[in-house]
């Protein structure tokens, strides 16, 4: 069963077509990698599944609903996160503060009742301080939730960022480049955390240039070159692809 | 933990206490009244803080809904409806008893709308205006929305200013004092001068209660988090165009009641408090009172309205003012407050932490 269809997304910016319909699916409880070139439109893409961009024509369906042209908001409560190519993380927040962000599609105090201080209000807060901390256990961070979010490492900040998203216990995890900026050893432990994350039943889709990670996690592979769609396989065909190793490593005009 | 929550609050309301009895005690009864109106500005600008400093929305029309609900309040308790007497909506307006007779000064008879039923109209006022103004503006950013609230502020000011029914220039005056309960009466007279300094004060402890437990709770976070990373928090799932907006009319609806209250306590008002230097003053205030720091800016709006209203800086008020801002933004653009805090904290914080 697919948890995200995609069908003949196109977005255009002036002169450039930079997702030209593009079709594919997710299927529930898989690991799905978009590769491609810089400038093939990745992260436009994702921009278009999560309602940050409106698409000029196409559809997108999550969990059985038409989500074209809702916004962000509302698209995370239906049960979608994400994380960014540029980490964007709340500054002069700690660490727990920013995944406690991500339980706001899960509580409910709103002005008036934050503002008199219900009992009910006290009880949700301290929940989602606790939760907070369960994600940062099973992370393995817990020790940085009272540190500044924007002054630790940037690989943790990472992991702070993907903490965020799960607490919003997503059933659909986008993630834009995961691995960008970390370390040999840190990506590898970043691979095995997404295995991790999708074991727990989280579905996962994800931008990433590199290559170890995406043919070791991945259970498909899409691939993007100038907005269009090439390939949409297993990660061992993609690898014997000839348009992709074309796209890739360029063509021998000699 | 309910009690350590509160303690602030309480600490507030003892100096509060101390600070009458001091007055008192060092024959100076009279600083109450500056007190009492810098107690009313102090909801501004704790309002505005909670916009400013915590969801990072600047506003430079503050001024004009502080006017628009003294404005209101005073015309509508001043306001003649004597004359009309007879004529439908007059008549179903005293069926509810929301009007009250009485005579001016020439002993001609009155017939005006009652102070409470004029608070409430003048906060529903500006709570709708705010609303229809925030709803458009607060999608810019930046310059863009420091340049909007300027425009609304500039409109308040020239349309107070211009218009007769409001007195023009004068402004509007002779308003009456505003019962509230149990014997307590909004108004100037000397001799009830502590009792005014209690309910205005009375007020600020009220709104820093439940602001305070904004800035911890969901909201605050959700608020917060506008301000560090607005794409961030709507893709957590934080609706922040409905949260902006509903921070811009609570803010704007305390600034009103700090004008309707201060409007009958000085039994009148003048175009300057809609004044886009009025404005300034508020965000100078929230700058050097730490921007994101509550008490810091209730301290320093209490501080520096005391000292412009007792006239220590002349005729340079609205300069010095000026002048703040422009030191903070260049020196301190975190504000002063939070400046100092932030050097300090780290070790008080740790000293807390040791604490069982």
């Amino acid at each position: 069963m697919s948890l995200l269809v995609v069908k003949d997304l196109c977005k255009r910016f002036g002169g450039l077509q930079a997702v030209d319909n593009v079709s594919f699916a997710v299927a529930s409880g898989s690991i799905k990698a978009l590769i491609g070139p810089n400038g093939a439109g990745k992260t436009t893409l994702f921009n278009l599944i999560f309602g940050a961009l409106l698409p000029d024509s196409g559809q997108v369906w999550f969990d059985g609903k038409q989500t074209d042209g809702w916004k962000p908001h509302q698209v995370a409560a239906a049960g979608m996160a994400r994380t960014f190519q540029h980490i964007r993380l709340f500054p002069k927040m700690s660490a727990l503060d920013n995944i406690a962000v991500g339980r706001h599609v899960h509580s409910r105090a709103g002005f008036l009742a934050s503002m008199l201080g219900l009992p009910w209000t006290r009880r949700e807060q301290r929940a989602v301080r606790e939760k907070a901390l369960e994600i940062m256990r099973f992370l393995g961070v817990e020790e940085l939730a009272d540190g500044e979010a924007t002054s630790l490492a940037y690989g943790q900040q990472r992991i702070v960022e993907l903490g965020r998203a799960l607490a919003c216990e997503p059933k659909l995890l986008l993630l834009d480049e995961p691995a960008a900026g970390l370390n040999m050893r840190e990506t590898s432990e970043m691979a095995k955390l997404i295995a991790r994350i999708r074991d727990t039943g989280v579905t996962v889709l994800l931008v990433e240039h590199d290559m170890t990670l995406v043919m070791n996690i991945s259970d498909e592979v899409l691939v993007l070159s100038y907005g269009e769609k090439i390939a949409d396989d297993k990660p061992l065909a993609i690898q014997k692809h000839p348009e992709v190793i074309k796209v890739y490593l360029g063509e021998d005009d000699a | 933990m309910g009690r350590r929550r509160n303690l602030p609050i309480v600490a507030l309301a003892m100096a509060v206490i101390a600070v009458q009895l001091l007055t008192a005690a060092a024959g100076k009864p009279q600083y109450l009244t500056q007190l009492t109106m810098a107690g009313y500005y102090s909801l501004v600008i704790v309002g505005l803080t909670l916009l400013m400093g915590y969801t990072g929305q600047i506003s430079l029309g503050h001024a004009g809904f502080f006017a628009i609900g003294g404005y209101t309040s005073g015309l509508l308790t001043t306001y003649n409806l004597h004359p009309l007497i007879g004529q439908i909506p007059v008549s179903i307006l005293q069926a509810c008893g929301l009007l009250v007779s009485g005579k001016d000064l020439y002993g001609a008879d009155l017939l005006v709308v009652r102070p409470w039923a004029a608070c409430v109209v003048a906060l529903l006022v500006t709570i709708g205006i705010a609303y229809l103004v925030g709803k458009p503006v607060l999608k810019l950013k930046g310059h863009y929305l420091a340049m909007a609230t300027l425009g609304f502020g500039t409109i308040v000011y020239k349309v107070v200013l211009g218009s007769s029914l409001v007195g023009a220039a004068d402004g509007i005056s002779d308003i009456p004092a505003f019962p509230l309960f149990a014997g307590l009466v909004v108004t100037g007279k000397s001799a009830l001068r502590a009792q005014n300094y209690y309910v205005a004060w009375g007020l600020v402890l009220g709104a820093m209660a439940l602001l305070t437990n904004l800035i911890r709770s969901r909201v605050g976070r959700a608020l917060r988090a506008i301000h560090g990373a607005e794409d961030a928090a709507n893709a957590m799932g934080v609706d922040t165009g409905r949260y902006k907006l509903q921070m811009f009319v609570l803010s704007a609806a305390l600034a009103a009641l700090g004008g309707v209250f201060l409007t009958h306590y000085n039994g009148g008002i003048g175009p300057s408090e809609a004044s886009v230097m009025k404005s300034v003053r508020y965000v100078a205030i929230v700058a050097v009172g730490g921007m994101a720091n509550l008490w810091g800016a209730l301290f320093m709006g209490v501080l520096l309205n005391f000292l412009s209203l007792r006239g220590s800086f002349g005729s340079y008020d609205d300069a010095v003012f000026g002048l703040i801002l422009l030191a903070i933004m260049l020196f301190a653009p975190d504000g002063l407050l939070r400046a100092e805090f932030a050097r300090r904290l780290p070790g008080l914080r740790r000293g807390q932490k040791a604490a069982p």
